[in-house]
Formats: structure tokens, C-alpha cells, sequence
């Protein structure tokens, strides 16, 4: 498609007289909008398929000359996909600056060599003729009455955030809530929600992982049984819909423009998939340009950190777990140069011995490994121990059922690269990490690995040991990053009185 | 490197051997690169469809039991003189092609460059006229470019383009079949003569066969000498 320009109006050149000077619309200058006609009958089935989202022409089921006059009344306005910048090219639908990630192809739509993004292809191509359509007109959005049917409690700890959501929920603020991972993050956003649901606000809650949506989902079902609600992530059959309340993940978010009056982002058990770029470009773009941002987390950046100690940003802190237990604190190991004893088939003495005191006190225990090739190796030798132990990946196909044996207890042992599921809160369980200095191993990677254990009022407590062949920053600094949390419940009183 | 495909980082092989030939690095990670499956061993004669794995009753001496019954039909005989295809259509070229064709990421052509070429170069030369099967014009908006001209692109030899095809609005499917195999969508662009030529048609997957056909029927009446064609797939 290509565009020409005709009093300062964008015309597509198959809608206009002549089609002199027809340019992609990545090419042409023209003004961000047109004012508003009022008394325009306008067709609230094109305004509503638009409402909040920013949509390609393929993606609108509706005639041409249709949606260019809702255009030229200033309902609707075309955007640049891609716009050029000074090193290269940057998406509009997903951020996109790695060069890497644009390539260029002769483009039957509009006669030139077209840079496309590859980044975001999934969802259809966006490239210098592509116009991104989205809606300059907004419906009134419908109050719900008292929505929240949860009757849970929420601990002191728990009802300090939660106020503090509701707080900048109410005045569009943005606020950080740094949850120990088992502090039970999820329902302190209940009273927030609710706050916004009743004030007619639209809600969205987005995380880079799937199984994290799906796991949120019947729960925020429950808890606000008459609020329509849909999940949003590749290959759910919500996609292409819209509610006042929404769970969605990085990709499925990149429809959103403007969209939402509460952006929650949740990244709390995200390793090893952290916030990429693209998830925050994401969110800020989906989130209207007056709207309330709360980060979920359990390990801040460490500039996060710093600006939250300092004061600069706000923060509210859960530093206990719901049980009120402490955190288990993680100890250091050497265990020399694993990767070249790992190469002769063997594994260090003191790893070893690790796994097999666990086999032989039948306590369950995860092995976190940096990548997949280690991992192979390392189930290989522990097979040799004992044939029940396991190894699973992101990408397994046999995830699920690996990870309910493990629940089952029919797996002792399972060698991982990445937390899982969430809902694996196995309740006694010990946890280490071989190469702890490995640079996947970030200080948000280990306090979330950390966090798997004692997670159970039962079993407060665990083993959860790095094993290094050197110490780093990083391992250094979740230590102590748990040791702060420890000290700041026990301070607040959070924690048990023995 | 990154590669083309999954996009995950990995180290293209800079062995002595890539050195001495001056072959490019592959931009495809071994995991991709191994996911995709050659076509080798014993063909079909015409359709160069792959006798391993092929019951007994599907083959008749050198033909598979399709291209027996195509030259048993007197209208279609001899029409395609041999195809050759690249690799085999399994699961994961499925996925590469609906992410190259469907979705739209040209780049990934790349991917086919070497393999393409050289099974190209084993059965025809540069004698022969380079022939991509069209889209219909809805068609060709819709993808923004034509898979097949874009693979006969990688020869780089003159590419040659008197054919053009007709729309075919989605029907149900059973009768969207029969027309396609009564109807002819392909006819000359313009008055071209093709005396003598020898021609390949390129295309991305070889299904039935029912469309090479048609398009090789059109040539043949405009005067081509012969019609072949190579596909980067065989279904
Ligand atoms: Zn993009
Ligand atoms: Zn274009
Ligand atoms: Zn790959
Ligand atoms: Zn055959």
C-alpha cells in the first residue's frame, strides 16, 4: 500500500484520483492528526474492533473506503510501522532497534526495496509501507459494583502493599512491590484492581511467560467472578479480544495501544526469561498515556535497587514470605574447573557427593545447569546413580509430564535450566547450582533459584548450595540481597516470634 | 552469529575447509541445518519423489504409481519432463515455510541459497530458461513477494516471466479441487515465443504435481522444446 497526499491528508492510492507520488507511508511527512468532526456517523463496530489496539489493514475486516473515512473525520489514524532514525530503523509495533532484526525484500505492495522487522513477524509484517491503524475515539468504559468476591486474608506485609497498589492505582502513579518469592504477590493487587474495576479503569497484567498467565488466570477468574477477563498469549483463544481486565504476555501485548488505565508488570520467577525490551516497550505502549504502572517483582536491577534505597523511586518492600518463616540463605561451594572434569565424564567430588546424600535421605532436589549441552552430560553421569533422575529445559517437549513426575515424587532428582512452572512449589525440597559463576546466573536468576525452597509453612527450611569455580559479583550479591530481606521482616516484625 | 531461523547465537564453523573454499559461513545454526532433510537415494524418474520409505505398490519400475497414472493420461503425458526437489517436506520446513511464505519473512531465503544452487546445477545448467510459477495478482499483494521468483532469484540467471495466473476465490474444498484440476489457472502474459526453449519452472513445494502441469501445458502450446522444474520441497 502506498499513500499520496492531498491536503495535508493521507489518501491510499487505490482510493485516490491519481496516484502520482504514491509513497510507502514511511516516506511521506504528514501530520500526526486529523481534528474530530463531530455529528460524523461514525460505525461503532470499526471503532470498537479498533479501541486500544493498533492494527494492521489486513487485520481490519472492514472495507477501504470505510476505514478512510473514519480518518478523514479523525476517528481513526494511520501510523508509520517503521520509522528511520538515526543509526537505522526503528518498529513501531515492537520497539525493535537491532539491525539484526530488519531485513529489506523487493515489496510487491509498494514497487521499492521494503524493510521489514523481523522481530515481531509472527504477527504479520510490518515494513515501510505498512500503516499501523488505531482509534482516536474511546467509548465509555462500564463501572463494576463491589467486583472483588475474594475472602481471603492478606498478611501485614501483604496489606501494606496492597494499599499502596490501591494508592497508585487511584492516582495514577507508579509504584514497585519487591515480593520475596512465596510472600503471595498476586493477591495483593486484588484491592487495587478492584479499586480501578469500580472507577471503570481497564486492567492489564503482563509477564513474559506463558505459564505464568495461565496460572494467573482462573485465579483472577475467581476472584472477580462477574468482571469478563481474557488471557491473552500464542495460541489462546482470546486473541484479537478485549475486557476491562486482561493477563497477556510480551507478544500478545504489542496489539495494545493505549489501552489501559493499570499496567501491572510481573516478572517475579521470570528466570531465565527477564523483562526484555520488547516487554517494557510493550507495556508502555499499551498503557494510556494517563495510567498507573506497578511492577511486580522479586529481584530488582540493581540501579532499581540503588534508586529504591535512596528514595528516588517508590517501592514498597514485602521482605517476608506468607508463612513467616525467614528465607533460606544459600552457601558457596568450590568445586573447581567442572566444566573440564565434566568433559572426561565425571562430575566434581563435592557435587557428588551433594546428590547422593540427597538420594539417600530421599530428599527431592532441583540442579540448576547454565545450558542445555551441560545439562545432557550431567543427566548422563547421574543416571549412573540413580536412573530416576532426570533432566528438562524450556523447551522440552516432555516438560509437563517431567514436571509431574517430580511432584509425584517419582523423579528424586531433576537437573534444570529454568524455574519452572510456577505452580512447582514442591513443599521439601533442596536446591543447587552447579557453576554458579556462569554469566546466566545473574543475582535476579540466583534469588529466584534460592526461592524455590522452604516455600511450605511445614518445611520452612532447605539446603540451597552454589557450587563455583569462582565466586562472583553476582553470586555475592543475591547472598546478601536475601540476608536484607531477612533482617528488614525481622525489623518489621514479620517474621515468627520462636 | 545469530541464526536466520531460531535466532539463537552460535559460532558459524570458521573450519580450514570453509577457509580454502571460501565458502560463506552458514547462517543457519546446526540445529536448523540438521532439522532440514535432504532428498537423496532413488527417485522417481519424473517426480524425483524419494523411493525410501514408499510402499511397494506406489512404485512401478522407475516411477512412482502418480507419474504412471499421468502418463497413462494422454492429455498430460511427457507435459513435466522430471522434477527435482531439495528436501523433503517434514515438520520442521513446514514451519520455515509457513514463517517464510505465510508470514512473510523474506529473509530466510537465505537459508536455501547453496542447497538450491547446487541441486539446481546437477540437473540443468544456464542453457536453460528460469520460469517461477506465478501468484495471482491478489495473491502477490497479499504476500508482498512470490516465493518462487524469489528462490529463482538465488541462481541468479535471467528469470523469465510470460505466464500469469488467475485469482482462485477460497471455495469449499472439494470443488476448489476439481477446478483445479479441470481449469487451467495459468495463460501467457503476452505474445511471447518460447520456440525451442528449455525451460525450468521453479516453485516452493511439489504437492501433486497438478500445478506445474498446468503451467508446463501453457509453455509447451507457446512453442517451449521442454518443461522441467525444481521445487525447494517435496510434500
Ligand atoms: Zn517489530
Ligand atoms: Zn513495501
Ligand atoms: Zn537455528
Ligand atoms: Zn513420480
Amino acid at each position: 500500500m502506498r499513500f499520496i497526499v492531498d491536503k495535508g491528508r493521507l489518501i491510499p492510492e487505490t482510493l485516490a484520483k491519481n496516484d502520482k507520488d504514491a509513497k510507502p507511508i514511511s516516506h511521506i511527512d504528514f501530520p500526526p492528526s486529523i481534528q474530530l468532526t463531530p455529528g460524523f456517523h461514525y460505525s461503532a463496530e470499526l471503532l470498537s474492533f479498533v479501541e486500544g489496539r493498533q492494527l494492521l489493514l489486513e487485520e481490519l475486516p472492514f472495507p477501504l473506503d470505510l476505514i478512510q473515512a473514519h480518518y478523514e473525520h479523525g476517528y481513526l489514524s494511520y501510523e508509520k510501522g517503521i520509522v528511520k532514525t538515526k543509526h537505522g530503523w526503528r518498529c513501531m509495533r515492537c520497539g525493535n532497534e537491532d539491525g539484526r532484526f530488519f531485513a529489506s525484500f523487493p515489496c510487491a505492495r509498494c514497487h521499492t526495496v521494503c524493510t521489514y522487522c523481523r522481530k515481531c513477524i509472527m504477527m504479520g509484517r510490518v515494513s515501510e509501507c505498512t500503516p499501523l491503524v488505531v482509534s482516536r475515539f474511546s467509548f465509555p468504559q462500564s463501572r463494576y459494583l463491589s467486583p472483588l468476591s475474594w475472602n481471603g486474608t492478606l498478611s501485614e506485609g501483604q496489606q501494606r502493599a496492597a494499599d499502596a497498589v490501591e494508592n497508585a492505582i487511584a492516582q495514577n502513579g507508579e509504584l514497585v512491590i519487591w515480593a520475596v518469592c512465596g510472600a503471595g504477590k498476586t493477591e495483593v493487587l486484588f484491592q487495587g484492581i478492584a479499586r480501578a474495576l469500580e472507577m471503570g479503569k481497564r486492567v492489564c497484567i503482563a509477564t513474559p511467560r506463558i505459564d505464568v498467565v495461565r496460572e494467573l488466570a482462573p485465579r483472577l477468574k475467581q476472584a472477580f467472578a462477574n468482571v469478563p477477563l481474557i488471557a491473552l498469549y500464542g495460541g489462546s483463544e482470546d486473541r484479537g479480544k478485549f475486557a476491562p481486565l486482561v493477563i497477556s504476555t510480551t507478544h500478545q501485548l504489542l496489539r495494545f495501544y493505549r489501552a489501559f488505565d493499570v499496567m501491572v508488570i510481573d516478572e517475579v520467577d521470570a528466570f531465565p526469561y527477564s523483562v526484555e525490551p520488547m516487554l517494557e516497550y510493550a507495556a508502555a505502549k499499551a498503557r494510556k498515556e494517563k495510567s498507573s504502572l506497578i511492577y511486580l517483582t522479586a529481584t530488582p536491577h540493581p540501579a532499581w535497587q540503588r534508586e529504591i534505597r535512596r528514595g528516588t523511586r517508590k517501592a514498597v518492600t514485602i521482605p517476608a514470605r506468607y508463612h513467616r518463616f525467614p528465607l533460606p540463605v544459600p552457601s558457596f561451594e568450590w568445586c573447581g574447573n567442572w566444566r573440564r572434569q565434566l568433559k572426561r565424564g565425571s562430575l566434581p567430588r563435592n557435587v557428588m557427593a551433594w546428590v547422593q546424600s540427597r538420594i539417600e535421605t530421599e530428599k527431592q532436589a532441583f540442579l540448576f545447569v547454565p545450558h542445555i549441552d551441560v545439562l545432557e552430560k550431567v543427566v548422563r553421569i547421574l543416571k549412573q546413580l540413580d536412573e530416576r533422575i532426570e533432566g528438562v529445559h524450556a523447551e522440552d517437549p516432555e516438560r509437563a509430564e517431567k514436571v509431574q513426575a517430580f511432584r509425584d515424587g517419582r523423579i528424586p532428582l531433576l537437573v534444570t535450566t529454568t524455574i519452572l512452572e510456577r505452580g512447582v512449589t514442591v513443599p521439601n525440597i533442596d536446591v543447587a547450582v552447579l557453576g554458579a559463576e556462569d554469566d546466566i546466573f545473574t543475582e535476579s536468576a540466583l534469588v529466584q533459584i534460592a526461592g524455590r525452597v522452604g516455600r511450605s509453612a511445614q518445611y520452612p527450611d532447605g539446603d540451597i548450595r552454589f557450587f563455583h569455580y569462582g565466586k562472583t559479583k553476582g553470586m555475592v550479591a543475591a547472598k546478601r540481597q536475601i540476608e536484607r530481606m531477612n533482617k528488614e521482616a525481622a525489623e518489621r516484625g514479620l517474621l515468627k516470634t520462636q | 552469529m545469530n541464526c536466520l531461523i531460531c535466532h539463537a547465537p552460535y559460532n558459524p564453523l570458521a573450519s580450514w575447509q570453509h577457509f580454502l573454499t571460501l565458502k560463506n559461513a552458514d547462517c543457519l545454526c546446526v540445529k536448523c541445518r540438521g532439522a532440514f532433510v535432504k532428498i537423496d537415494g532413488e527417485i522417481c524418474d519424473i517426480c524425483g519423489r524419494p523411493f525410501a520409505g514408499l510402499e511397494r505398490s506406489h512404485r512401478q519400475g522407475k516411477l512412482c504409481a502418480d507419474c504412471v497414472q499421468w502418463q497413462k493420461d494422454d492429455e498430460w503425458k511427457d507435459v513435466l519432463t522430471k522434477n527435482r526437489s531439495v528436501y523433503m517436506y517434514n515438520e520442521f520446513m513446514k514451519e520455515v515455510v509457513a514463517l517464510w511464505k505465510f508470514r512473510g519473512d523474506y529473509a530466510i531465503v537465505q537459508a536455501f541459497q547453496d542447497e538450491f544452487c547446487r541441486e539446481f546445477y546437477r540437473h540443468f545448467d544456464n542453457t536453460f530458461c528460469i520460469v517461477p510459477i506465478p501468484l495471482s495478482d491478489e495473491r502477490l499483494y497479499e504476500r508482498g513477494f512470490n516465493q518462487a521468483k524469489a528462490l529463482a532469484e538465488l541462481l541468479a540467471l535471467p528469470i523469465y516471466e510470460p505466464l500469469c495466473r488467475r485469482h482462485l476465490e477460497k471455495q469449499s474444498k472439494k470443488s476448489r479441487l476439481e477446478r483445479l484440476r479441470t481449469e487451467n489457472v495459468f495463460r501467457l502474459s503476452e505474445k511471447t515465443s518460447l520456440r525451442g526453449k528449455h525451460i525450468v519452472l521453479i516453485d516452493d513445494i511439489y504437492t501433486t504435481g497438478t500445478t506445474l502441469r498446468h503451467a508446463a501445458k501453457v509453455l509447451l502450446k507457446a512453442g517451449a522444446a521442454s518443461v522441467s522444474s525444481i521445487t525447494l520441497a517435496r510434500g
